[in-house]
């Protein structure tokens, strides 16, 4: 179980900064979500983790910078789901997920045995087994879904990003996918930090949230510290009803505004 | 647990043995090529009176339509994966427009007046032409956006062609009686390969051949696209460099002797990727041994339906590859 320290990491595309110095630790095995408004830098910060934007500011894995590392070295640290993900139509689902074992094989070599019996487990822990020569043209959003997913888990990286995994599901999907990603953090030890807009699934399933607007860090703490009406109205500029289950959970439910 | 496993995985090894059978088979139709290649001809079939005219004329030429067949196909599909475009062509970033403006220029300068030169310039020349073209391509996009990403460079690329393209009809327009050689050049022709041009072109395609055949399971990972093959630990812009040079070296080399061969480095790749499926593992080699066999082929007509004049292989090509591309539309249509 590794740990993720983001110290003063600022991102910035072309001349906008679109995240200010935003500093937090989530420990080994934590799950911290990013939630705020559109714009707020939630991608923004999945990005930078992974070396795809341009940031000031220290992010470690474990102590260690992770600017440091190799591209490879950081993807056998950090594997990443991305809101949009390119599934070409015409590759078979085992080819894909082989795709996340690309960090562990020589630049000129190919696959062992190892990194095939390796996808074959991935698929298996996942239900998918039967998937594996379907191609990903011929699958649903939310067998895709678990396809990257197996995807990320292939790179054996301790810490897992997921930025908007359930936006494109429907409810049940959104279920399957997160009890998924929770008991594989359990089983593997991961440390998972996601970008969700749905609150109360942020709240359900994240140790932390951190709320984020226009770049800053607004809030970070649990469920019940971060999702208030008032901090909800104040950002997302929404009026809800925030309510608390008798087990703990925190419901946040819109109002309708109108007369 | 590990007998599921392991029959799964055997079930895997089986599906991709399926496949394996495809190389094997494409060297079988390579070798039929070159003999169909090398016993059709104005000439006829070999025989023990023919054969040394048959060794100087024709056999350079079938060689020369293999490397060029093979390394325009390879390139293709190279491009393609480079630049997750399957409408990239080894022409893309403007070899053949620096080629062209290069032959041009020779052309205009006086084929005539360097026969007795050292080097032949003319191959030299369209080599170098290519060569430029590509990297003012480069520079371009990265002066004008990040040169790392695909679509800089596709735009870079249009760009500099549509100018070098420019410049050279302003050189023909002021030298209309080159006009005639020039196109004929540009059509690409084999006829007058000889053994010379085959030596001289051989070490870049093959060098170029081989660091693309190395390149293959990087193209895989790009298929899903820059950002993630980035987090997947791959450091994009260099290898799409890396794929870029050898191709464009190879092709130069290929173009500087044959000329413009259009519709190989599209129709050959896309042909196996409707075969024997979209994976670059399997197509890169593929697309090597069946191009060379398809310039082979295509290269027969041109000799034998000469009435007089040989058809340019570049027509011949052109005759192939438009009704492929229909067919292609008519596929997609019926699947929809």
């Amino acid at each position: 179980m590794s740990s993720l320290a983001l110290h003063e990491l600022s991102v910035r595309y072309g001349r906008a900064e679109v995240v200010h110095r935003f500093t937090d630790t989530v420990g080994p095995g934590d799950w911290l979500c990013l939630i705020g408004p559109n714009g707020a830098g939630k991608s923004s910060i999945l990005r930078a983790i992974c070396g795809l934007a341009v940031h000031t500011g220290e992010i470690s894995v474990d102590g260690a910078p992770l600017r440091l590392r190799t591209p490879r070295r950081r993807a056998e640290l950090v594997a990443y789901v991305p809101q949009q993900p390119l599934l070409p139509s015409d590759m078979s689902a085992f080819e894909y997920v082989l795709l996340g074992r690309n960090p562990y094989i020589s630049y000129f070599g190919s696959e062992t045995a190892h990194d095939r019996s390796m996808v074959q487990n991935v698929l298996e822990r996942l239900d998918m087994a039967g998937f594996a020569g379907r191609q990903l043209g011929s699958l649903s959003g939310g067998e895709q879904q678990r396809l990257v997913i197996a995807r990320a888990l292939a790179q054996e990286a301790p810490i897992l990003l997921l930025d908007e995994p359930t936006s494109a599901l429907d409810i049940g999907h959104q279920q399957q996918a997160l009890e998924l990603v929770d008991r594989l953090r359990r089983e593997h030890g991961l440390t998972v930090i996601s970008a969700m807009h749905d609150l109360t699934l942020a709240g359900l399933y994240a140790d932390r949230l951190a709320l984020l607007h226009e770049g800053h860090l607004v809030v970070a703490g649990t469920a019940e510290q971060v999702l208030r009406a008032e901090t909800l109205a104040e950002f997302y500029g929404v009026s809800v009803s925030v309510r608390h289950e008798p087990d703990g959970t925190v419901v946040v439910v819109p109002k309708r505004v109108g007369s | 647990m590990d007998a599921v496993v392991a029959e799964s995985v055997g079930g895997l090894a089986r599906r991709d043995s399926r496949g394996r059978w495809w190389l094997p088979l494409s060297v079988v139709i390579l070798v039929g090529a070159f003999v169909l290649g090398a016993y059709i001809g104005p000439a006829g079939a070999i025989t023990s009176a023919n054969w040394h005219l048959i060794w100087a004329v024709r056999m350079p030429r079938v060689a020369l339509a293999a490397l060029v067949g093979a390394m325009l196909s390879v390139a293709g599909a190279s491009f393609q994966g480079a630049f997750r475009n399957p409408l990239a062509d080894p022409y893309l970033l403007g070899v053949a427009a620096g080629s062209g403006l290069g032959a041009t220029i020779v052309f205009v300068v006086g084929r005539g007046s360097t026969r007795g030169w050292l080097i032949d310039p003319l191959p030299l020349a369209s080599f170098a032409g290519g060569l430029a073209a590509v990297l003012v391509t480069y520079l371009v996009g990265s002066a004008f956006g990040s040169s790392n990403t695909s679509l800089t460079l596709i735009l870079a690329g249009v760009a500099i062609t549509s100018l070098v393209t420019a410049i050279q009809t302003f050189v023909l327009y002021r030298n209309t009686e080159v006009i005639r050689e020039v196109y004929s050049w540009i059509l690409g022709r084999l006829s007058t390969a000889t053994w010379r041009d085959v030596k001289l072109v051989a070490p870049y395609i093959i060098v170029s051949c081989v660091v693309l055949l190395l390149h293959r399971r990087q193209l895989d990972v790009m298929r899903v696209g820059d950002d993630e093959a980035a987090s997947l630990g791959m450091q994009v812009g260099r290898v799409r460099l890396i794929v870029v040079v050898a191709a464009t070296f190879g092709t130069a080399a290929a173009v500087s002797v044959s000329g413009l061969i259009g519709f190989v480095g599209i129709v050959v790749p896309h042909a196996i990727r409707m075969l024997a499926g979209a994976s670059y593992r399997r197509l890169l080699p593929l697309t090597i041994v069946l191009g060379a066999a398809f310039l082979i082929l295509t290269d027969i007509p041109g000799r034998v339906l000469s009435h007089g004049a040989e058809t340019p292989i570049g027509v011949v090509t052109a005759f192939f590859g438009a009704p492929f591309f229909i067919v292609v539309l008519m596929r997609r249509r019926l699947s929809q």
